[in-house]
């Protein structure tokens, strides 16, 4: 039987969702809205899901309190302003509303029957084990039989005390599953003219693709490569925030990329997506001769799509995107991407997602 | 009745202390439930049936997460009915249960005696599950989504009520309306003493007064209405199914006035109960340490928030103590020696009398303001906060018993929420609704008074209008198909509130 409430609860998640999807591009250019929690869930602040009423407003400064007074939390004073009701989203509901609003095909994941690992589950039941895994229903109908049996079960004062021989415990066993892994490569230009709100997009894109590619992935890596002149593997933070000056040789990235895949993931066991990001300027017109030939012969074999982003900035050129198109404007497994502004973010996930691959 | 037997030991043994000391009582039904059922239960207010909406979903979801991450749990849910329902959950260990049955009994009894729970329809389960096939049926017929959008409206306005209208008879159409302004009264006297008798700026006077409560009369409605709801019922233009479900949004409201009237009483009396029964009567030796932390942490007290458990379970106790002692009338209040006072106890032992009487009359704001005094606040540490202004940080402004008092007595009037009336139906003479906000100090929390506002425009069909006070000026707020606009005007209500 279906409980009244959740009837009730499906409600309001779906006006929750119906509110989040109207104002998806805000959310989405404004990453910095969302609270994390923990690892899977982030909090929004949805003004108007409350029902509004006539209500005195937080601009009351006195209040009655019983103690000797001491320190109180402190909290009055500096949280100005109503508070705003936030609802908590998993991720993957994220994933899937943004899924739903940008119509994203799912992906189709290469190597389904290629790779293989051995998976635990817990199916089994067992005469002996750590107690942690005590079944205990089973472990007290045991006892309950036995007391029965033996006439100490008194149904007054229903008390059951299992012995060792009452006992059962939960077991595993192990299952081949098919595996799905996929790696995201980012990389990203930081030269000079990569200026700071330039990085806070490609910050907020990262952090939408990783949502999308989290809900289809079970195993998701994600390892960084930042470069102007010369590149080299980073952390997240330093990605996001380093700051360089000089001059901008991409090849020195994809270089770096390709040796990764080569040497740590092999593209018959994971699916590959590389990440560019940049403002589109490029050393010189040679180097841009030395990526397309990689990109062409090595990278774009081993990968499920190369994705090109192309952030706008005061200084950059554009002229790299160009050459791409050129270059590959009929091959299905690189898509470029423009990204303007903040409200460009939006259609850049759906040129780069939209194809499912 | 699902109790397990030993649970239902307990709970035939503390009734009988219960009836012993004198409580008196519905027939009370405890069902044992899990958290999923107790957070769903608590979710629709204590009632196992209600009208489909999703803020029950809300605040289900908000309690199933407290659950879950072990932030709140729910000890206790009784609901006023006769008989009086009571859940217990199942996994709290059997000391609780005790303490919950023994609270359970304390809210029963407050429920049947206190006045301001006379009125109340004791038979509210079965009404609530009314209202449901109402809204269900209203669904069928309407459609889901404009039966909800029209709930959501009436909802926004459920607590523009009278608290106070059970309990009033108000003038119904004694006053002669047909007859306009008539010739002033005269006091008879001869010719030559008119002047003198009837002067003529007095005659004046009189003419205006009547006047002036002539007008009055035309106006509509023709004094400030404060319940808006049974304004909004006879006056909006609505549907029948729309009627209906405003009907019933209001007759859920004024059941819960009570509730919110004698929240400190009554939590006060159950604590009060539970503690008295439990400590006496029921516990084991073994069961002591589980029951006073338990207890402790119910009336534990933090800086800068009042719980209303310890205000109340304090008071009744001080009570009992005071008419034990005979420290309270004439006699005691003039006693200015302070030695004597404190040696005073005339052993009269009318302490139980006393509070069975003061959960009879009184409602929180009776109760506070008639017996907190300055050795309650004292002896209690109450004080008034006040957020400095240049630190930004709240600081300890007084521990004087009437500054207490004031405080507290404010955030209890009205229950806690601004106090708006129907001013004008005919406003601008469009038929436009104007209610005025009594300003008392407080501003109205703008966002919400807009979003308010539009959801009243829905049922009233004109434009509407709130006047109010925003940063010490007078401000009229006006919503006109959908869209708010403000205006600085010079406060009216002011001089429309002496009216008698």
């Amino acid at each position: 039987m279906i409980r009244r409430i959740e009837k009730d609860l499906t409600r309001f998640k779906d006006i929750v969702r119906g509110k989040i999807k109207r104002d998806l591009r805000k959310f989405v250019s404004q990453g910095e809205m969302f609270g994390r929690k923990g690892k899977n869930i982030v909090s929004i602040p949805l003004p108007g899901i409350e029902l509004p009423k006539f209500r005195h407003g937080d601009n009351q400064k006195t209040g009655v309190g019983q103690g000797e007074g001491g320190e109180g939390e402190g909290e009055a004073g500096d949280a100005a302003g109503a508070h705003v009701m936030e609802v908590e989203v998993t991720l993957e509901e994220m994933a899937e509303i943004l899924g739903e609003e940008l119509k994203l095909p799912r992906i189709e994941p290469k190597g389904k029957n290629e790779a293989v690992a051995p998976v635990g589950r817990y199916t089994g039941i067992r005469r002996s084990g750590p107690e942690s895994l005590r079944h205990v229903k089973r472990t007290l109908r045991a006892a309950l039989r036995r007391q029965l049996v033996a006439g100490t079960y008194d149904p007054d004062d229903p008390i059951l005390i299992p012995i060792r021989s009452d006992r059962f415990y939960r077991s595993w066993k192990e299952k081949e599953a098919p595996e799905n892994n996929a790696v995201v490569i980012y990389m990203m230009d930081v030269s000079g003219s990569m200026g700071k709100e330039q990085k806070e997009i490609v910050r907020i894109e990262a952090f939408w693709l990783n949502t999308w590619l989290k809900s289809q992935y079970k195993n998701l890596s994600v390892r960084y490569i930042v470069h102007d002149a010369v590149a080299r593997e980073v952390d997240e933070h330093t990605f996001f925030h380093l700051r360089e000056s000089g001059g901008t040789k991409i090849s020195s990235a994809y270089d770096l990329c390709l040796q990764m895949i080569e040497n740590e993931f092999p593209p018959s066991l994971w699916n590959i997506y590389p990440f560019h990001f940049s403002d589109g300027d490029n050393w010189s017109g040679r180097d841009t001769d030395r990526c397309l030939s990689i990109l062409s012969d090595k990278i774009l074999p081993h990968s499920n799509v190369f994705c090109y982003g192309q952030v706008k900035s005061a200084y950059g050129s554009g002229q790299f995107k160009k050459d791409l198109d050129g270059r590959f404007g009929d091959e299905e497994k690189l898509i470029t991407s423009d990204i303007p502004d903040r409200d460009g973010i939006l259609d850049s996930i759906r040129d780069f997602l939209g194809t499912g691959k | 009745m699902n109790l397990t037997p030993d649970l239902e030991r307990a709970r035939v043994e503390i009734e009988g202390y219960a009836r012993d000391y004198g409580l008196d009582f519905f027939p009370t039904i405890f069902e044992l439930v899990d958290h999923d059922q107790l957070n769903e239960v608590a979710s629709y207010g204590g009632f196992p049936v209600r009208y489909p909406h999703w803020r029950f979903g809300m605040e289900y979801d908000r309690l199933q997460k407290g659950y879950t991450y072990g932030l709140s749990k729910i000890y206790e849910l009784v609901i006023n009915n006769n008989p009086c329902y009571a859940y217990l959950m199942k996994s709290n260990s059997l000391v609780d249960q005790k303490l919950v049955i023994a609270h359970v009994y304390g809210h029963c009894d407050f429920f049947k005696n206190n006045a301001f729970f006379a009125h109340t329809d004791r038979k509210m389960m079965d009404r609530m599950a009314n209202h449901g096939t109402i809204i269900r049926r209203a669904m069928e017929r309407h459609g889901v989504v404009e039966v909800e959008d029209f709930l959501d409206a009436c909802l926004s306005l459920d607590n523009l009520i009278d608290p106070h209208a059970p309990a009033l008879r108000r003038p119904h159409g004694r006053m002669d309306e047909e007859s306009g302004p008539g010739e002033v009264g005269k006091l008879p006297s001869k010719g030559y003493m008119d002047g003198f008798i009837n002067p003529s700026e007095h005659l004046h006077k009189q003419r205006e007064k009547q006047e002036e409560s002539h007008q009055r009369l035309q106006r509509f409605p023709a004094r400030p209405q404060r319940d808006v709801l049974k304004f909004l019922l006879d006056h909006a233009p609505l549907r029948r199914w729309q009627q209906e479900i405003l009907t019933l949004v209001r007759e859920e409201s004024y059941y819960f006035v009570p509730q919110g009237q004698t929240k400190i009483m009554n939590e006060g009396w159950a604590s009060y109960w539970h503690s008295t029964m439990m400590t006496r009567k029921i516990l084991k030796d073994s069961e002591v340490i589980d029951f006073a932390d338990h207890h402790a942490g119910t009336l534990a007290t933090s800086p800068g928030r009042l719980n209303p458990y310890k205000l109340g379970i304090e008071l009744f106790r001080d009570i009992e103590r005071r008419w034990n002692m005979g420290r309270f009338g004439k006699e005691w209040e003039e006693c200015e020696n302070l030695d004597e006072k404190m040696r005073w106890n005339r052993d009269l032992g009318l302490g139980r009398e006393k509070i069975f009487e003061v959960r009879r009359v009184h409602n929180d704001i009776t109760f506070v303001d008639s017996f907190m005094n300055q050795e309650f606040c004292d002896a209690q540490k109450f004080y008034v906060y006040r957020t400095n202004p240049r630190t930004g940080q709240p600081e300890v402004a007084s521990r004087d018993h009437r500054l207490v008092k004031e405080q507290i007595l404010f955030g209890l009037s009205n229950l806690g929420n601004p106090l708006i009336e129907v001013q004008d139906g005919n406003h601008n003479n469009r038929g436009e609704l104007l209610l005025t906000h009594r300003f008392e100090g407080l501003e109205l929390d703008l966002k919400f008074t807009e979003a308010t506002l539009q959801a009243l425009e829905r049922l009233w069909g004109r434009p509407v209008h709130v006047e109010t006070k925003l940063d010490d000026k007078g401000v009229l707020l006006t919503c006109t198909k959908g869209e708010i606009s403000s205006e600085e005007v010079t406060p009216s209500g002011e001089t429309n509130r002496s009216d008698p």
